[in-house]
């Protein structure tokens, strides 16, 4: 199931950037976050303005019409034979390993085929494509942290180790690692309102681990359990912030 | 019911046929020392290993079976057990079944084989080692030629030809009788033998 | 019991100690499992191997049928064929009537689950006892199983002490593991001993040679396949395999994937009744196989994976949402990830059509899977099927969840997301007036019950990168 095999070879020079349409409306400084990471290492990084959604939503609720339409939007939107870096492991995995179904026997299916090998999750970019992990440096007061890994990241995108391989390149970082890090967190996009109760249970478990490994921030490559676990987090009380993150690399590195 | 049966396959057989997949290459694996192997696994869930010989197994039998107070034991008058309150399996359950349930302390029975891998016994109950020898009394001594402990299942079923000649019923035996029902605690001997020990002879 | 998923989930999330039984238990199932797979190379061979064996026997499905029931009659084992639990129940039932029996001892049956078989016998003077310890106590408390594997996970043993105490003459209050254990010995040899027939059901058919095969760690799977004149299995017709060989790699994975067993402590292998000159064993074997909308699901190219199952039940184990809310709330026979693809699929999406949409789609069900079953695009499939149905007809109760409104609303959200000039306002209107929106509006409401308001940001990230020089192209 990882989607990744090898990364593009070339080096490439230019990089498309899809922001994701939550990223978009709630957490906008995260996803410029990554693409001054990616400017910062001499890339020329393009955002197409005409970007909206992956299709998730829809396509989870079992409205793959719409879904397929607004897909074919972003094929339409990322013309070029560039890499598209996303800032979500669950965007990109709809766009990797759901793109080539989803199109099967439209008129774009090819189109579609060669969209979803260009898609990549951004740690697993930084890491595998630009060596971000040995370039770090950590400019920032100590701090300890804990690692929450999104389900399609880790189980579409196969990226596992490489938002930690970054973290713990930071030398004034300490990353205490939640003995339940790979468990959902109970977002789930229309999951969260379907089931509400179940959700709020799983959740408030998140917090309560999260909470346990004394870490006063929460980093995550996913800005929907960011905003779940986040939301939590502030709802109870909790002094734990969430972060994502490109938004905290480039806040250690680069200040910001 | 023919009728089920034909509407079953029609409805089968009506469904797009797709290509059977050919079956990718694993290895199940293979061991130097197949009885360290066979003893750490059985040892690992309950079971007795005891490493004997042709000359020395009916005297160290007698021996287990005394310290454990075993009082009749059920075991084919071949194999010669020493052992004074013994009975043989030598009519049908339906004759023998109060005794059976009831009445015997332990079983002696004789094995194919073993795999190392998973620290099984192969059974193949006959008219002398029926099928219930090994699983009504609450202990079963099993004996195991240390030539036969095979690597893995695989590897015994292809060398003993299972597939031309399925016998009756043909056993894996890895342990004593267990569940883990009640809280996932472990507890032995729930419905068959509450101590397995087998007598490898080398 | 509430009438739905979300019904039922509120009474076990509100139940601590229904609660902390799954959790203890799916903590300790899923660490004995990932002991068993450390070596992750032969785990994924292993796996390639299980999903091929099964989707390879579904390939050749009907010819595999026909192949095992010739080999098997051969054998002298009687084979029946049910389309439905009704089927199945009367013809389980004439062959009981057919030989006078009474009673009739159980090894472990999800089939006999799905057929509601005991109460069937009941209703017709038969009594039917479980004896899988599991099965036992839960038989005792009148209720169903809450995982395939463990039925009565859900009690401690507090409860079951109570049990035992109220049910067994003499059974003094106990909560030491080995004495109930023992006490249920004692009260099932005796049922063992009288009973008539024995029910099983069977983990692999194979029709290479027409056996049976079926594992357990108890030894009751082998008391009732052997000790009563008469034995009855039933199993669903996707239980086959082709060979003899596939049986070694798919107990390679079943028990491993299951408790964490290296292997159960039986695995029998059944090929034919008693024959003359053997001295036990049953007379006779029936075989009842049955089909209760396999078939239809066999129609389906993708849906047919679902049928690859092994039974195992690590998707349940390893599952946030079951190990939270436990078995009984998917109100069917089988619960969890399987269960939630397996029985809309049975029963139709108009019976539980709840089900497919009770999972985040966090893939980790697929991630453990022993058979690779692509858990979660088929929940999207049976999402879809029920929203805006597909022309295949594998699925019943298709279209059943398909609303005006919600239609309505995702049409209004293509027009949109597909469009940038509509995007482009839309966002920006939301991202200036969102956070006007109250907190108790719909969806939202759920949403902040435990969770504050998601914050609007002011400006989007297409107009951030706008301001920053970004590139369009």
């Amino acid at each position: 199931m990882p989607a990744h095999v090898t990364p593009p070879a070339p080096m490439p020079k230019d990089v498309y950037y899809f922001g994701t349409c939550l990223v978009d409306l709630f957490f906008p400084d995260a996803g410029l976050a990554g693409m001054e990471l990616l400017k910062h290492q001499g890339i020329r990084v393009v955002f197409p303005q005409g970007q909206s959604c992956c299709g998730q939503p829809a396509f989870n609720s079992g409205h793959k019409s719409e879904a397929r339409e607004v897909a074919r939007a972003q094929l339409n939107a990322f013309p070029e034979d560039w890499p598209i870096v996303v800032p979500s492991g669950s965007c990109a995995g709809m766009m990797r390993v759901h793109y080539p179904d989803l199109f099967k026997g439209d008129r774009d299916e090819d189109k579609a085929v060669a969209f979803a090998s260009r898609v990549f999750e951004l740690s697993w970019f930084l890491v595998h494509v630009l060596g971000l992990d040995t370039k770090l440096v950590d400019k920032g007061e100590k701090v300890t942290v804990t690692w929450h890994g999104s389900c399609h990241s880790m189980r579409e995108m196969g990226v596992v180790d490489e938002p930690k391989r970054l973290i713990r390149a930071l030398s004034n970082v300490t990353l205490v690692e939640n003995p339940r890090e790979k468990e959902c967190c109970g977002f789930g996009g229309t999951f969260a309102v379907r089931q509400p109760e179940v959700s709020a249970a799983m959740v408030a478990d998140k917090i309560d681990a999260i909470e346990q490994t004394g870490a006063t921030r929460v980093v995550s490559g996913d800005c929907g359990c960011l905003m779940n676990i986040g939301g939590a987090l502030d709802k109870a009380g909790k002094p734990t912030k969430p972060q994502h993150l490109a938004e905290f690399l480039l806040e250690r590195c680069h200040g910001r | 019911m023919s009728s089920a049966r034909a509407n079953i396959l029609a409805r089968l057989r009506a469904a797009p046929k797709v290509p059977a997949p050919e079956r990718p290459d694993w290895q199940a694996q293979g061991f130097n020392d197949r009885l360290d192997r066979f003893r750490m696994m059985l040892e690992a869930v309950h079971g007795e290993v005891h490493v004997v010989t042709d000359e020395t197994w009916r005297a160290h039998l007698r021996k287990v079976l005394a310290e454990k107070n075993i009082g009749r034991v059920l075991a084919a008058p071949h194999l010669g057990v020493d052992w004074d309150d013994q009975v043989a399996y030598d009519s049908p359950v339906e004759d023998f079944k109060d005794q059976l349930v009831s009445g015997i302390d332990a079983c002696v029975t004789t094995t194919r084989g073993a795999i190392a891998e998973t620290g099984s016994l192969v059974l193949v109950p006959d008219s002398d080692e029926p099928r219930l020898s090994s699983l009504l009394p609450p202990i079963h001594v099993a004996l195991l030629k240390a030539e036969d402990i095979a690597d893995n299942m695989a590897q015994i079923m292809e060398a003993q030809g299972w597939a031309a000649s399925m016998p009756t019923n043909l056993l894996l035996i890895s342990g004593p009788s267990k569940t883990a029902d009640i809280e996932q605690t472990l507890a032995y001997g729930v419905h068959g033998p509450k101590e397995l020990i087998v007598l490898v002879l080398q | 019991m509430g009438a739905d998923f979300s019904t039922r989930a509120h009474d076990a999330l509100n139940n601590p100690q229904l609660r902390a039984n799954f959790r203890r238990a799916m903590d300790g199932l899923m660490t004995k499992r990932a002991a068993q797979f450390e070596d992750q190379d032969n785990w994924n061979a292993l796996r390639a191997r299980g999903a091929a064996i099964k989707a390879r026997a579904l390939a050749r499905l009907p010819d595999l049928l026909e192949e095992f029931e010739q080999k098997a009659s051969a054998n002298g084992i009687i084979v029946h064929w049910a389309e439905t639990t009704e089927d199945a129940n009367r013809m389980v039932l004439e062959i009981l009537n057919s030989h006078g029996a009474k009673k009739v001892i159980k090894g472990k049956s999800m089939v006999s689950e799905e057929m509601h078989l005991n109460a069937h016998l009941e209703a017709h003077g038969i009594r039917a006892v479980e004896s899988d310890l599991g099965e036992y106590i839960i038989q005792l408390a009148g209720e169903a199983p809450s995982h395939i594997v463990m039925p009565c996970i859900h009690k401690n043993k507090g409860e079951i002490a109570q049990l035992f105490t109220d049910n067994i003459d003499n059974q003094p209050y106990t909560e030491d593991v080995d004495a109930l254990t023992a006490a249920a010995r004692q009260v099932l040899r005796r049922e063992f001993a009288s009973a008539d027939a024995g029910l099983s059901g069977a983990n692999f058919l194979v029709a290479e040679t027409g056996s049976l095969v079926l594992i357990e760690n108890e030894g009751n799977g082998r008391l009732s396949t052997t000790l009563p004149p008469l034995h009855i299995a039933v199993a669903g017709i996707e239980k086959l395999v082709e060979k003899l060989d596939d049986v070694a790699p798919l107990l390679a994975l079943l028990p491993r994937s299951a408790t964490g067993q290296a292997i159960t402590t039986y695995v029998n292998m059944i090929s034919s009744p008693r024959k003359p000159g053997e001295k036990d064993g049953p007379r006779q074997v029936h075989l009842v196989l049955l089909d209760n909308g396999r078939s239809r699901v066999y129609a389906d190219e993708q849906l047919r994976d679902t049928l690859r199952c092994i039974r195992c039940g690590a998707c349940m184990n390893h599952c946030p949402v079951y190990s939270r809310v436990g078995g009984h709330t998917y109100g069917s026979v089988y619960p969890g990830p399987i269960g939630k693809i397996l029985t809309p699929q049975l029963a139709g999406l108009d019976c539980a059509g709840d089900l497919p949409h009770a999972s985040t789609l966090c893939n980790a069900c697929v991630e453990v899977c022993p058979v690779q079953i692509p858990i979660a695009d088929i929940l999207v499939r049976l999402r879809t099927e029920a929203a805006e149905p597909s022309a295949s007809t594998a699925v019943k109760g298709a279209g059943s969840g398909h609303s005006a409104v919600e239609s309505a609303v995702w049409k209004g959200w293509q027009a949109m997301y597909a469009n940038p000039a509509a995007y482009k306002i839309g966002t920006k209107a939301l991202s200036v007036l969102g956070n006007l929106i109250p907190a108790a509006a719909p969806l939202l409401k759920q949403w902040t019950s435990v969770r504050t308001k998601p914050k609007f940001a002011g400006k989007t990230l297409h107009q951030l990168a706008r301001e920053k020089g970004y590139d369009n192209e």
